[in-house]
């Protein structure tokens, strides 16, 4: 299944362990901030409308 | 805008101005390469170009967040936003008065200097001809960014974060002239480089900076 | 019926609502199968060995590096022009995903340079300006973070974006002529000469494509919450007044 990366096994795994890691990380924070700001704002819609 | 001119230049002479501060600084930061890198000759005339530019840069810096930032607490600049004269003309003369308090007498004093790094013979000519040509640029480039950082209380460090990286063609043409010159090579592509950069900077960047600080006054 | 009609906020998030599903399931798609087919599936290169396998993360990510500025340039040019507001904040959503994009270049860059030329660093022309690249993402992000009126921040940093443009491409050029590099030339050009063999390149695409897809929906995700952020301080401030 693995295919046989010979010496230079520790840089490619290691890059693609930083970028996937990195992209992931990065994908996260923006779902999540824009899950926190989406009910932030609904909270303060309600708010305004109900007085 | 002339009495504009001759009442910063009168500012900054003064006390609590940075005539002398700047010219401080880049003796302290030249005295202190030696004593980190070793005093070793061939070594230091080596790199003594590139400190140099380096020192000069930084003092550059160092001054920038007084060109807005005094007249911005006090009020002046409202005062000249509203005065007949144009933005860009301002920030001209702005950036006219941080160099002819700054940048020329780090051009004056590198010669100086770089005895202290055993400059190489032929270097003196061409490290106060590559910080007489690029010096301008550097405070008009900083005028932009003490522009875009005039209202913010700790605005300076933003400042250094803004300006540096569009320092680097101006400090790696300007480098490249004295250290082609320092070894005695053909130094005309980066010089006229750097002239270049030097024209576009001083042509262009008042009208950026203009509407940036129209942009903070609003 | 016009490309100005995505100005208005709310239509803006209406229709990228629409378009999000489909721009994560293709974005998740071309990743995985192309970063599949490059690392399972594809020889190792007869000089590099299996280091080349790194090039299906190195040049997408170096890509999008400088497309996500391009796309930061556009936007800002519309908001000096037109003013709309969803332009800037695209702007401003764009940069972090840049700037983690030319992390992301740095790294595997790095990364592969240690094997290959011996080195993790050399002040190569084209890892110079990515690094400097990177700080102008990093001075971009922290001057909309200083300013806090947000139109305001958007014309200072629109004309940062302008100036800094010019710069930048100044500074490649300047670095260009500073040092002779060990970075090889462009992997993809029409150029057969210099061109990556076939094997390779084929992932490569699908890899790239992936990036493109991954880059604009998260633009489009964070440019929705910038909006809503902009209109929560709007709804607190009027709050406030009354």
């Amino acid at each position: 299944m693995m295919p046989d990366l010979g010496k230079y096994a520790d840089a490619v795994l290691s890059s693609y362990a930083v970028s996937i890691l990195l992209l992931v990380v990065l994908v996260a924070l923006s779902i999540r901030r824009s899950r926190k700001m989406k009910a932030y704002l609904a909270d303060i819609e309600e708010r305004v409308k109900n007085g | 805008m002339i009495a504009l001119l001759m009442r910063d230049l009168r500012l900054a002479v003064r006390a609590g101005g940075g005539f002398g501060l700047g010219l401080a600084f880049f003796l302290i930061v030249t005295v202190l390469v030696p004593l980190g890198v070793g005093p070793e000759t061939a070594l230091l005339s080596k790199i003594a170009p590139g400190i140099l530019w380096i020192g000069a840069l930084l003092a550059c810096l160092l001054s920038l967040d007084r060109i807005f930032a005094l007249d911005f607490e006090d009020g002046s600049i409202d005062l000249l936003a509203t005065a007949p004269l144009p933005m860009e003309g301002i920030v001209t003369v702005k950036a006219l008065a941080h160099w002819l308090t700054t940048g020329l007498p780090l051009v004056l004093a590198a010669p100086a200097l770089g005895v202290l790094l055993s400059l190489p013979q032929g270097g003196y000519f061409w490290i106060v001809v590559s910080l007489l040509v690029g010096t301008p640029a550097l405070s008009v480039i900083g005028t932009f960014g003490a522009a875009l950082t005039v209202g913010l209380k700790r605005g300076g460090l933003l400042m250094s974060l803004l300006v540096l990286p569009l320092y680097v063609p101006t400090l790696v043409f300007g480098a490249e002239v004295a250290r082609r010159g320092g070894e005695g090579l053909v130094v005309q592509t980066p010089l006229l480089m750097l002239a270049g950069i030097s024209c576009g900077a001083v042509a262009l960047l008042p009208f950026a900076s203009a509407a940036v600080l129209r942009i903070n006054l609003r | 019926m016009s490309i100005w009609e995505y100005a208005n906020p709310v239509k803006f998030i209406k229709t990228t609502d629409r378009m999000m599903p489909y721009l994560a399931v293709g974005a998740v798609v071309c990743l995985v199968s192309g970063l599949v087919w490059g690392f399972f599936f594809t020889p190792d290169d007869y000089r590099q060995g299996s280091t080349v396998k790194i090039i299906y993360l190195h040049v997408p990510a170096a890509l999008m590096a400088i497309n996500a500025w391009m796309m930061m340039l556009v936007a800002s040019l519309v908001w000096i022009v037109r003013r709309h507001h969803v332009s800037a904040l695209a702007a401003r959503a764009a940069a972090p995903i840049g700037a983690v994009m030319t992390l992301i270049a740095l790294a595997t860059g790095a990364i592969w340079g240690q094997p290959m030329w011996g080195t993790w660093w050399v002040w190569d022309p084209r890892l110079t300006s990515f690094l400097i690249l990177f700080l102008f993402y990093l001075g971009y992000m922290a001057l909309w973070e200083a300013i806090e009126n947000d139109d305001t921040a958007a014309d200072l940093t629109s004309i940062l974006c302008l100036v800094g443009s010019v710069f930048a491409v100044l500074s490649r050029y300047a670095v260009l002529f500073w040092n002779q590099g060990l970075h090889q030339g462009a992997s993809l050009s029409l150029d057969k000469e210099e061109h990556v063999a076939d094997v390779f390149s084929s992932p490569l695409y699908v890899c790239i494509a992936g990036f493109v897809l991954l880059f604009i929906a998260l633009v489009f995700l964070r440019t929705q919450t910038e909006i809503r952020a902009r209109r929560a301080r709007a709804l607190i401030a009027r709050e406030r007044l009354a």
